[in-house]
């Protein structure tokens, strides 16, 4: 697009404005960790590494850390059988009501975290526990793999549309059978969408706090939850800020990986919900 | 016929005499194989999801004994005459609309030149590949993390103050604007993204045919590239939209004394104990967000999601 000087500055300004938006407050995170002040005070007083220390040393966090990984990992493995699945279904078939069901599928994301958090509460309490399965991390892991799903099936889709049939066709026609054909010719070229998928998938379960609140037991919490727990108690806060400059730094990792992993072919897998 | 070989057959099988057979079998018949794939997301789906999102809608109609707390399982509209007639809901509903609407349009309008820029005016792809990613990194940084970020900046004496004192000003502080503010901060690169594949593929020839025909910069933009790329910023407001009218935790972080919608139904679940009443006024986001995806529906929007 053609445009004159100056309206081409005003809007690279504008880019460079919104990455400040975006970067400022999350650097100040990161260097507050190092405040060495007890209580909030802005600009930092003293650098201390202490509050890193005192958060990888704390139990809460411990526990709560294990907690979301065991959660992230269980919603991660339904979300990848189902939604693998769902997309094989759903690219490669043309059947009454797919449009329905493709709607279906992406209405844990697009309604409020609440609405499902309160429907899996409702069910789950009311359904569940008279055969006495009681809230708890269980429950976590079912809801969590609800939208887990959601970004699997979006990565693998993508992917399928992009690979066309020609090569499983090909494999076909030299005699593979059906499995054969899947595991030496589909796969592979699956591959990275699928690790990508699981990548974000995991990043989802392990960030998510509004449906575990509704899913999750007393007794069950994850690393969110203690965040959240911990944010309004003033003796924790510079342990609170530590840890939200630790996850800040671990999260963009698997994001990273994920984006590697799909590849120059599509840019910004990292928004591919 | 068990739906989980189909979709994840064990190695063992592929090269035997009944893998063969089942091979086989699946080969000859398109509508087992479609069974087979769909049978069990479609169910995890159904009963699970929407299974649960129809019992929490019956349950909307029950109510709660006052005396012991325990649930009463008859049909009463008790809890709607009360969401509709109590006035705080409504100012509440009201309030938490405003919000969303002014997120969804503070966001369209940080994502739109950021996303034209990437897309239509730099040459260099290296630039383009970096805002991309730069953008859409903060996505996965953490609900929390970025809700934390935001109290220290706008808090009394926070971040914001100290930079804007040497001005004689001071920042909004916590309440109705850091509570919009932040939440535009968080779903930004939800808008971002599919305002940018939009763009993306939007052909440059597009432009260039309008330039020719003498439009400017300004009427290009304005009759051109927006409504072609409308789609992409519905499906973001989708995002922002739904998402900042569901929030009560960013609220109860920035937002002081201010509550939304979503905090109801929390506080009703949570200290009260009313499970029916949180239900009923849960039904309040979901009509409309449906209404809202049922309204956009036709202009292509969930297929840019």
């Amino acid at each position: 697009m053609y445009l004159g000087r100056f309206p081409r500055i005003a809007l690279a300004f504008a880019v460079l404005a919104g990455l400040a938006f975006i970067y400022i407050p999350l650097g100040v995170v990161i260097i507050n960790s190092f405040n060495a002040s007890k209580v909030f005070s802005w600009p930092p007083t003293r650098f201390t590494t202490r509050w890193w220390s005192a958060a990888l040393d704390n139990e809460g966090v411990r526990a709560a850390l294990l907690t979301s990984v065991k959660a992230g990992l269980g919603a991660t493995l339904i979300a990848l059988l189902l939604g693998t699945a769902l997309s094989f279904a759903l690219v490669r078939y043309d059947f009454f009501g797919r449009s329905t069901v493709n709607f279906l599928v992406v209405l844990p994301i697009s309604l409020p975290g609440i609405v499902t958090g309160i429907a899996l509460n409702t069910s789950f309490t009311t359904l569940l526990q008279p055969f006495g399965i009681n809230l708890g991390l269980f429950t976590v892991v079912l809801g969590h793999a609800t939208f887990c799903i959601v970004v699997v099936f979006n990565n693998v889709s993508a992917r399928l549309r992009r690979m066309g049939t020609s090569l499983e066709e090909a494999s076909s026609d030299l005699g593979a059978s059906m499995f054969q054909t899947f595991f030496h010719v589909t796969l592979p070229q699956l591959r990275s969408a699928i690790v990508a998928g699981a990548l974000l998938a995991f990043a989802l379960s392990f960030d998510e706090i509004v449906v575990t609140t509704f899913t999750s037991g007393p007794g069950v919490q994850t690393l969110p939850q203690w965040i959240f727990n911990n944010l309004f108690r003033p003796n924790q806060g510079p342990i609170v800020n530590a840890v939200a400059a630790l996850l800040l730094i671990v999260f963009v990792l698997p994001v990273w990986l994920a984006e590697r992993m799909s590849g120059s072919e599509s840019r910004g897998t990292a928004g591919r919900l | 016929m068990s739906t989980s070989t189909a979709a994840t057959p064990s190695p063992a099988s592929a090269g035997g005499g009944s893998g063969r057979a089942l091979s086989r079998f699946f080969a000859l018949h398109a509508r087992s194989r479609l069974a087979a794939l769909l049978t069990a997301p479609l169910a995890w789906v159904l009963v699970l999801y929407i299974g649960s999102l129809a019992m929490m809608v019956v349950a909307a109609f029950w109510s709660v004994d006052s005396f012991t707390g325990s649930v009463i399982r008859n049909f009463s509209l008790a809890n709607f005459q009360t969401l509709f007639t109590e006035t705080v809901y409504r100012e509440v509903a009201l309030r938490s609309l405003g919000i969303a609407v002014s997120v969804t349009l503070i966001d369209a309008a940080l994502a739109l030149p950021i996303a034209l820029y990437a897309s239509k005016i730099t040459t260099s792809p290296r630039i383009r590949y970096a805002i991309v990613i730069l953008t859409t990194m903060p996505l996965w940084a953490g609900y929390l993390v970025k809700a934390y970020a935001w109290r220290i900046m706008l808090d009394t004496n926070g971040v914001l103050d100290w930079a804007l004192a040497p001005l004689g000003l001071h920042g909004p502080g916590l309440g109705l604007i850091a509570t919009t503010l932040a939440l535009s901060y968080l779903w930004l690169p939800y808008m971002i993204l599919p305002v940018y594949a939009a763009l993306d593929r939007l052909p440059n020839s597009v432009i260039d045919a309008s330039a020719d025909l003498g439009a400017g910069p300004g009427r290009t933009f304005r009759s051109v590239v927006v409504p072609i790329i409308l789609p992409g910023i519905i499906a973001g407001s989708i995002f922002t939209f739904s998402l900042s009218l569901g929030d009560y935790i960013m609220v109860k972080i920035v937002g002081g004394t201010t509550q939304m919608f979503a905090n109801i139904v929390y506080d009703n679940i949570g200290v009260a104990g009313n499970l029916p009443f949180a239900a009923a006024a849960a039904t309040f986001p979901i009509i409309v967000v449906v209404g809202y995806l049922a309204a956009v529906r036709r202009t292509g929007a969930l297929e840019n999601l």
